[in-house]
């Protein structure tokens, strides 16, 4: 956190005092903020225990936690199924025969810039009438790993661009053939530095599964739905689902973040 | 091609351009305001920038899409819907653009602030000539993404009944049955958006780019 004081001189006793008072002045901003906030919550009565207490009783959780395990599901069968795909789109991409690369970098172009929603919205209502019908969970599915491929695909490629040339140019001077220095020599380099990303990319998939809610999956969205309605407490109920996703999503960025640790490799977005 | 199509979708293209405009204008001010905070002396304003940071970029934005249009309304904040959402993409994107403008600040080197700091420059006038003209152009490609991300996320407002570029498909697709020419045409649009944002801020990149 300190690397972005990087701009100013440590201060002197007058700035001391100025930050002092900013301090002073900001911590009464914020807290007139939540003031405000828990005003209105109580207000309409959003505070009252009957509201919160729900959260308490274990068939409830328990109902929940179902939400996250679907949650987690569909995060690691879509994830399972994407990452082969994208390194698979990526290598074909990097690959010299030039009509399968075309072919490649067109899927990526195309599934990079479709809405997720609107592939959904594919399986769900077109492709029914074209007569293919998938079981709920590969409506939803399928169209998060289509769509994540692409942009797996883009950072495996990045990652073996970014590779020093002199490793394979070592790898065909040794008498490898393309694939051979692919498998043996790039791959596994490349692999290895881009873990933490792929892993903050993971975080990317876990929020497109919340899409389960238009196809009526049953994952942590959509059962907060269906509580929130049964038990006339939206509100909390939606709070409560958020804060699990904070939760599960920030350690998801602690692991990349550990990662990069010890891979001292930067990941890149999330 | 029918053409009782294209009405429809004329008017969802339209909601989707001004949505994307509108929040990415909202998320640019607020990303910056919390970027200025996050690197602030000010210890209460950093943390709150970083909870802020920390909660918005991970939670879905169809958690907070719903939270907000399902969830305002009953702590008696009713606002039109189209508000409603603009107003969470802005507030979810920030986050993202905040993190965005930290970075580039990031970029510049510790060493030229130094030699700006012992040539005598004041605290702004550090950053007016040193800092953020350096900043502003690693930040080109980056917030590119950002706006790529943001129009392909006002997809999202179908979910919650906003009849955009997205919505408008699946309802032509119920309405006249006609599900090859809407998703096509939809397609087309969104992937004209992404490539004709890519294509530009490419070019600006290439243009203001710093040869260290």
């Amino acid at each position: 956190m300190n690397d972005d004081s990087q701009l100013f001189d440590p201060p002197g006793p007058r700035g001391r005092r100025r930050i002092r008072n900013a301090t002073a002045v900001s911590v009464l901003v914020l807290a007139a903020l939540l003031a405000l906030a828990l005003r209105q919550f109580a207000a309409h009565g959003q505070l009252a225990p009957a509201q919160w207490q729900m959260f308490t009783q274990w068939p409830i959780i328990r109902f929940l936690l179902d939400g996250v395990e679907q949650t987690l599901l569909v995060t690691g069968v879509a994830a399972g199924l994407a990452l082969p795909l994208g390194a698979l789109i990526a290598l074909v991409r990097l690959s010299r025969n030039r009509p399968a690369r075309a072919l490649a970098r067109a899927y990526v172009e195309l599934f990079r810039s479709v809405p997720l929603l609107l592939l959904l919205y594919v399986f769900l209502f077109g492709l029914p009438r074209a007569g293919l019908t998938f079981p709920v969970f590969w409506q939803l599915v399928i169209p998060i790993v289509l769509g994540n491929a692409a942009v797996l695909s883009e950072i495996f490629r990045a990652g073996v661009l970014a590779l020093d040339r002199g490793q394979s140019e070592a790898a065909y001077s040794l008498g490898m053939t393309y694939w051979q220095a692919m498998t043996w020599v790039v791959v596994p380099q490349a692999v290895r530095r881009l873990v933490p990303t792929l892993v903050s990319q993971l975080v990317r998939l876990l929020k497109d599964s919340t899409l389960g809610y238009v196809v009526s999956y049953l994952e942590l969205l959509h059962k907060a739905q269906v509580l929130g309605e049964y038990y006339h407490s939206v509100l909390p109920t939606y709070l409560v689902a958020a804060a699990c996703f904070v939760l599960i999503n920030t350690a998801l960025s602690g692991l990349a973040g550990w990662l990069e640790r010890r891979t001292g490799q930067p990941a890149q977005g999330s | 091609m029918p053409t009782q199509v294209l009405g429809p979708l004329g008017h969802g293209l339209l909601t989707t351009v001004l949505m994307t405009a509108l929040a990415f204008a909202g998320a640019l001010l607020l990303g910056v305001l919390l970027a200025v905070c996050r690197i602030s002396p000010v210890p209460p304003l950093r943390l709150a920038g970083a909870a802020y940071v920390t909660a918005f970029r991970n939670i879905p934005l169809l958690v907070l899409l719903v939270l907000f249009v399902f969830g305002l309304p009953e702590i008696g904040l009713l606002y039109s819907l189209f508000a409603t959402v603009t107003l969470t993409m802005a507030l979810y994107w920030a986050a993202f653009v905040c993190e965005v403008v930290r970075s580039g600040v990031r970029t510049v080197p510790r060493g030229q602030i130094e030699a700006a700091r012992a040539l005598g420059l004041t605290f702004t006038q550090c950053l007016r000539h040193v800092v953020v003209p350096q900043a502003l152009r690693s930040m080109v490609q980056p917030l590119g993404n950002v706006f790529i991300g943001l129009a392909l996320g006002t997809s999202l407002a179908a979910a919650v009944g906003v009849p955009e570029l997205t919505g408008q498909a699946q309802l032509v697709t119920l309405k006249y049955d006609n599900p090859l020419t809407s998703f096509a045409l939809t397609t087309a649009v969104y992937v004209a958006i992404t490539l004709t944002s890519g294509l530009i801020t490419g070019r600006i990149e290439r243009k203001v780019a710093i040869k260290r």
